[in-house]
């Protein structure tokens, strides 16, 4: 059942780390040859359509299933009144779940678009008439729409996000020039191509889930604690995932229906979630709000930065949006004073979305950044520059590694910043008004454990496995890599197989740790199965290395030979032969030797409770970009054209920077949505997302998008992974929509402070 | 979505006749109806296919006019060489509306009747209350988000757009279409909401169009649709405009001028107040912009909708501006 992505030779580039190789499941996506989760087939399935609500809040007080339950083909209807049997589970930090019943269609409706129902049927059709046959009574109670509500208040301190040094308020205060401004960004969402949704299938009281997953041990987990099985007994198969942004890391209430009703059922059932539903059956990212002062010497050094932040969360459970996420690692400043609120809203609860936290921050900091630099009359590179945080303010300690001053500069080159002149309104081209912006962005290293597991064929291949996922970031291929270079085996003679919680554990796809984590296991499980295989070269009957009198031998391009190569070579399917064995398996992980427990790997595997932040150790450890963004800004018709940017990034060591320019690319241009299109748009009388769908909901398209230039001036880092890597997934979208917007105010002269910049803004 | 049952129509009239039938509905490319069926808006109970009926699809341009069957796709028709070179603004309003996918898929009869994107419209499982979808039972629109809704041609019963692109081409150049041996100027086939806004066009039950003309002219020739949004492509209008001008032989004073606007109205809105500004005169700055704000009159805000008020006229200008420097190309000498 896992899929493998076999390896074709055909690619010009070397296979090892570093190398350009294109991404090995390339091909069987663009063909429609690779199988998404829903679309298993699985006899005898069923199928979920979803109901929610359509109130923001109140109770379920009955609903009507009578039309519903008669329609043809209907099987079951799960209503609040149905008791699934369901267990709480565990959070990510690895707490243990709370001894209390978890209902995924509960009967208090916390927000519109909460499942409080589900209807399954032989046919999909089947299950949606029926599921919108179903009339459901509410007692309604006052709501909160938004953080802008007035109803919203000031929401609740969280004290583990005061950030504070020096003596900011007085520092701001003797400072000779000052700003403080407001910004806002609104909900954003995922909006993957690939919509969420399972198909569960029981046999006995075992559950294989097929469902698109950014960690599959992960979710495998959730899912036994949920139905009160051991670990093993669930499976989450997810070979391709069709993007998931930080939403697919964690099973969802739908997910529990789905799997309840199978179980009832005793059928397989398969539930696609709508795209209208997935905008309210998971979060997005908060809606946040950030007031930024900064105090600064006449000639440009900043004495204090003040910053009060706010997100919005449910109004069950706490999730904050860190609005000071990037503010304090960016400069060099001496007092310094952050605070985060979130404020209960009836929405779904937040989620990660590309960059949780140090988003929105950035887009405070940098916005702020160029208007203290207008306040000054200096030029904004000039200010970034004067003011370089030489090592983290916050934590004290030195950085690992830290290009922002290479970024900033070798990008300023290729963009022809010297060319700017500086008033707004001073560049146009007839109607078209044309601005330059800086945005810089910044994304913690995180690290964490893995597992990995080496094969060698008797057949000379060599297969990689790993439960870690590719979600088109590039993890097969990289692997590939990984363990091309360590084994001496050329890619093409590698498979790898992911995708799979039978499969050995991996740290999740999130907070860009996976490559760093997973390559560094593959890394040292290949260098292990080396060791062994020269080993048994070296000592098995059968051998012929084995009266050769050598105490080492040489692997490279597939082969087996003595390190100068005066003796016997074999290939790996001849040594294989001649040991006499059919595959020769290692599995290694990267936990510390005294966590070797049961214990400790299921901890490791299935929660974040191994996971180690940018500051634990030594050093203080993060990759970090500066974007340049043209635009061209209609001057009657206010709309906004981004049609150049350049953006340079320090990640590191890149084990392959085709897939890396692609990550950083695509974390550009949703950065350009961000800045210039997402938004989701609530009605305030029933807390409804009225643009749920992709038709209202504005990403970008490829006419939005003009050439990106992107540059590595990363050195490799040794602290920050096993290979030099630093996370290469969020950090591209960091620093995009304050670039975007400094470049608008640079055509403009109209300062935007809330986002998405829409054309009634500036007309 | 409801199960339905399949119609093959094998003749316009048998097409018709089935159409009669309680919860009909015609399919013509089916980006609308399919749409509205999982939005839950349109529930069929037997959808009546009429692509495959002959003779509805020909692109025929002539001196006087073009004529085009109901089944052309918006594709075939945006791309036709003699409608880009008689009817620019007509080619460019399809070329310029949804995507490439849908543009082959969608046919002018099925453009003509796309429904409006109003939100409420489009969700009825939680907004019940929609005079458009159900007479009587109240604008969720008023009181919501009107960013997209109409400022012009509203009543109190409904603000929707009607969204649509090439109808704004087409009733700028004075274009019919043809229905059940009717034919009507397309102007006149979009009704106003007032209190019936469920009766969008003058299409009666059962009936059905059979194709569109547009009769050539020097002004349709030398035109010009220009649209206006936040997303370069696959957006509907902010607002939008089709402008044709013809000059007299001095090559300065307007002869003829057709100005229609899209995204602002409850129906494509020729805007006849400009072009009686604009006739007699040179289309020098101050005049055209004068004559531009004449668009808005009757205009009505509806919360966030205002920006249209502003913007529409703009649009109107650029375009009338972006025709005059092509025209002026094209002669040779800047007008
Ligand atoms: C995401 C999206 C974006 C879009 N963007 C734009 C845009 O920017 N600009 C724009 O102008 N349009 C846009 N559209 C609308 C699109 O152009 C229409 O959906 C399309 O033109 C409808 O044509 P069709 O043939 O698919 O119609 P169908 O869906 O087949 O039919 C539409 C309606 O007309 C009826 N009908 C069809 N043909 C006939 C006939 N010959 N006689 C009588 N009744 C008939 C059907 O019963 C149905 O009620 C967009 C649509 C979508 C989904
Ligand atoms: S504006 Fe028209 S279509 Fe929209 S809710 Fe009101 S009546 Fe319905």
């Amino acid at each position: 059942m896992t899929i493998m992505v076999p390896r074709k030779h055909g690619d010009a580039s070397d296979g090892m780390v570093g190398g350009r190789l294109s991404r090995f499941e390339g091909n069987l996506k663009v063909t429609g040859a690779a199988t998404y989760a829903l679309e298993y087939p699985t006899e005898g399935v069923v199928h979920a359509v979803l109901v929610q609500s359509t109130i923001a809040a109140g109770k379920v007080v009955a609903v009507d299933i009578s039309r519903a339950s008669a329609m043809p083909g209907v099987l079951l209807v799960l209503t609040p009144e149905d008791d699934l049997g369901l267990r709480a589970a565990g959070d990510w930090a690895g707490t243990a779940p709370k001894d209390e019943a978890y209902y995924p269609l509960p009967r208090n409706v916390q927000f519109n678009g909460q499942s409080i129902a589900a209807v399954i049927a032989e046919s999909r059709e089947q299950a949606a008439e029926a599921a919108r046959l179903i009339t459901v009574s509410y007692e309604e109670t006052a709501s909160v729409k938004d953080l802008e509500d007035p109803a919203a208040g000031e929401g609740k301190m969280m004290g583990n996000l005061t950030v504070g040094w020096g003596d900011a308020e007085a520092a701001l205060a003797a400072s000779d020039v000052t700003i403080e401004a407001e910004y806002r960004t609104p909900r954003e969402y995922h909006v993957a191509m690939e919509p969420h949704g399972l198909i569960a299938r029981w046999e006995g009281d075992q559950l294989t889930i097929w469902e698109p997953s950014q960690w599959s041990h992960g979710m495998a987990r959730m899912y036994a604690e949920w139905f009160s099985l051991p670990l093993e007994n669930v499976r989450i198969i997810s070979p391709f995932i069709g993007g998931g942004f930080g939403s697919k890391g964690q099973p969802l209430a739908f997910g529990a229906v789905a799997v309840a009703a199978a179980k009832k059922l005793g059928r397989p059932v398969k539930l696609a979630v709508t795209r209208p539903q997935n905008f309210t059956s998971y979060g997005g990212r908060a809606a946040t709000r950030q007031k930024i002062a900064l105090g600064a010497t006449k000639d440009g050094i900043l004495q204090a930065i003040v910053h009060r932040g706010y997100s919005e969360t449910s109004v069950y459970a706490d999730y904050a949006e860190q609005t000071g996420a990037a503010t304090p690692v960016l400069y060099k400043v001496e007092n310094y004073s952050s605070e985060h609120r979130i404020v209960p809203v009836n929405t779904v609860t937040p989620g990660a979305l590309r960059g949780p936290g140090k988003n929105p921050s950035s887009y405070g900091i940098e916005s702020a950044m160029e208007e203290l630099a207008y306040a000054l009359g200096m030029d904004p590179l000039e200010l970034r520059l004067k003011n370089y945080a030489d090592h983290d303010y916050q934590s004290g300690k030195p950085w690992s590694t830290r290009r922002l001053r290479e970024a900033l500069t070798e990008g300023a080159a290729a963009f022809g910043w010297e060319k700017r002149s500086h008033e707004p309104r001073s560049m146009r081209d007839g109607n078209t008004l044309i601005g330059w912006g800086i945005g810089c962005g910044t994304f913690p290293v995180i690290r964490a454990p893995s597992e990995a597991m080496i094969r060698i064929l008797k057949n000379g291949r060599v297969e990689v496995v790993s439960g870690s996922i590719d979600m088109g970031q590039g993890t097969y291929t990289i692997l590939a890599q990984t363990a091309s270079e360590a084994l001496g085996v050329p890619v093409d003679q590698i498979d790898v197989l992911l995708g799979d919680s039978r499969l050995p554990g991996s740290a999740i796809a999130g907070g860009s740790m996976l490559a760093g984590s997973i390559t560094g296991a593959v890394h040292k499980t290949a260098v292990a199965a080396r060791d062994e295989l020269i080993g048994l070269a070296l000592s098995e009957a059968g051998s012929p290395f084995r009266d050769t009198g050598a105490n080492t031998l040489s692997l490279a391009a597939g082969r087996v030979s003595l390190p100068r190569d005066d003796g016997p070579s074999l290939s790996l399917a001849e040594l294989m032969t001649a040991l006499g064995r059919d595959t020769l398996e290692i599995r290694r992980n990267t936990l510390s030797d005294d966590a070797q427990t049961a214990e400790d790997q299921r901890r490791a595997w299935t929660t974040m409770a191994k996971v180690m932040g940018p500051t634990m150790g030594e050093f203080s450890m993060h990759s970090w970009c500066a974007h340049f963004a043209e635009v061209r800004v209609d001057e009657d018709f206010g709309t906004v054209r981004v049609s150049r940017m350049v953006s340079a990034f320090d990640c590191g060591r890149l084990y392959n920077p085709k897939m890396v320019e692609s990550q950083w690319r695509g974390g550009i241009i949703m950065g350009v949505g961000q800045a210039l299109l997402e938004e989701g748009i609530v009605d305030a009388r029933n807390g409804r997302t009225i643009n749920n769908n992709v038709g209202d909901y504005l990403v970008p398209t490829n006419s939005d998008i003009p050439d990106l230039q992107v540059i590595s001036v990363g050195v490799p880092d040794l602290n920050a992974s096993a290979l030099g890597g630093k996370g290469v997934g969020e950090v591209g979208i960091v620093g995009v929509a304050p670039a975007i917007a400094n470049a608008v105010f640079h055509a403009t002269g109209k300062r935007v402070r809330d986002l998405p910049i829409t054309l009634e803004k500036l007309i | 979505m409801k199960d339905f049952s399949y119609v093959r129509a094998t003749s316009a009239e048998a097409a018709s006749q089935a159409a009669l039938q309680a919860g009909a509905a015609i399919l013509a490319g089916g980006t609308t109806l399919l749409d509205l069926a999982k939005c839950g808006v349109a529930a069929p109970e037997t959808v009546i296919d009429i692509t495959h009926l002959p003779g509805l699809s020909d692109i025929i341009v002539s001196a006087d006019a073009a004529t085009i069957g109901a089944l052309a796709r918006m594709s075939e028709v945006a791309d036709h060489p003699s409608i880009k070179a008689a009817f620019p603004a007509v080619s460019e309003s399809l070329s310029l509306a949804a995507s490439a996918q849908l543009r082959n898929m969608a046919t002018i009869g099925g453009n003509l009747l796309q429904r409006t994107r109003c939100p409420y419209f489009r969700d009825p499982g939680t907004f019940p209350a929609c005079n458009k979808r159900a007479p009587g039972s109240g604008c969720s629109a008023l009181g919501g988000v009107t960013r997209n809704h109409a400022v012009l041609g509203t009543s109190e019963h409904c603000l929707a757009t009607n969204p649509g692109d090439l109808a704004v081409a087409l009733v700028a150049f004075d274009a019919t279409v043809s229905f059940a041996g009717k034919t009507v100027l397309v102007e006149d086939f979009y009704r106003l909401p007032g209190d019936t806004p469920d009766k969008e066009t003058v299409l009666g039950r059962g009936e059905i169009i059979t194709g569109i003309a547009i009769p050539a002219s020097a002004a349709a020739k030398n035109s010009i649709y220009l649209k206006v949004r936040d997303r370069q492509s696959y957006e509907f209008a902010a607002a939008s405009a089709a402008v044709g001008f013809e000059l007299e032989a001095d090559g300065k004073t307007v002869k003829d001028i057709r100005v229609a606007l899209g995204g602002v109205a409850t129906k494509p809105w020729r805007a006849r107040a400009v072009e009686q500004a604009l006739i007699g005169k040179t289309l020098s700055a101050g005049t055209v912009e004068k004559a531009s704000r004449l668009a808005m009159e009757g205009a009505v805000a509806q919360g966030d909708n205002a920006y249209k008020i502003e913007l529409a006229p703009r649009v109107v200008v650029r375009a009338i501006q972006q025709l005059a420097l092509k025209t002026a190309m094209k002669t040779g000498g800047l007008a």
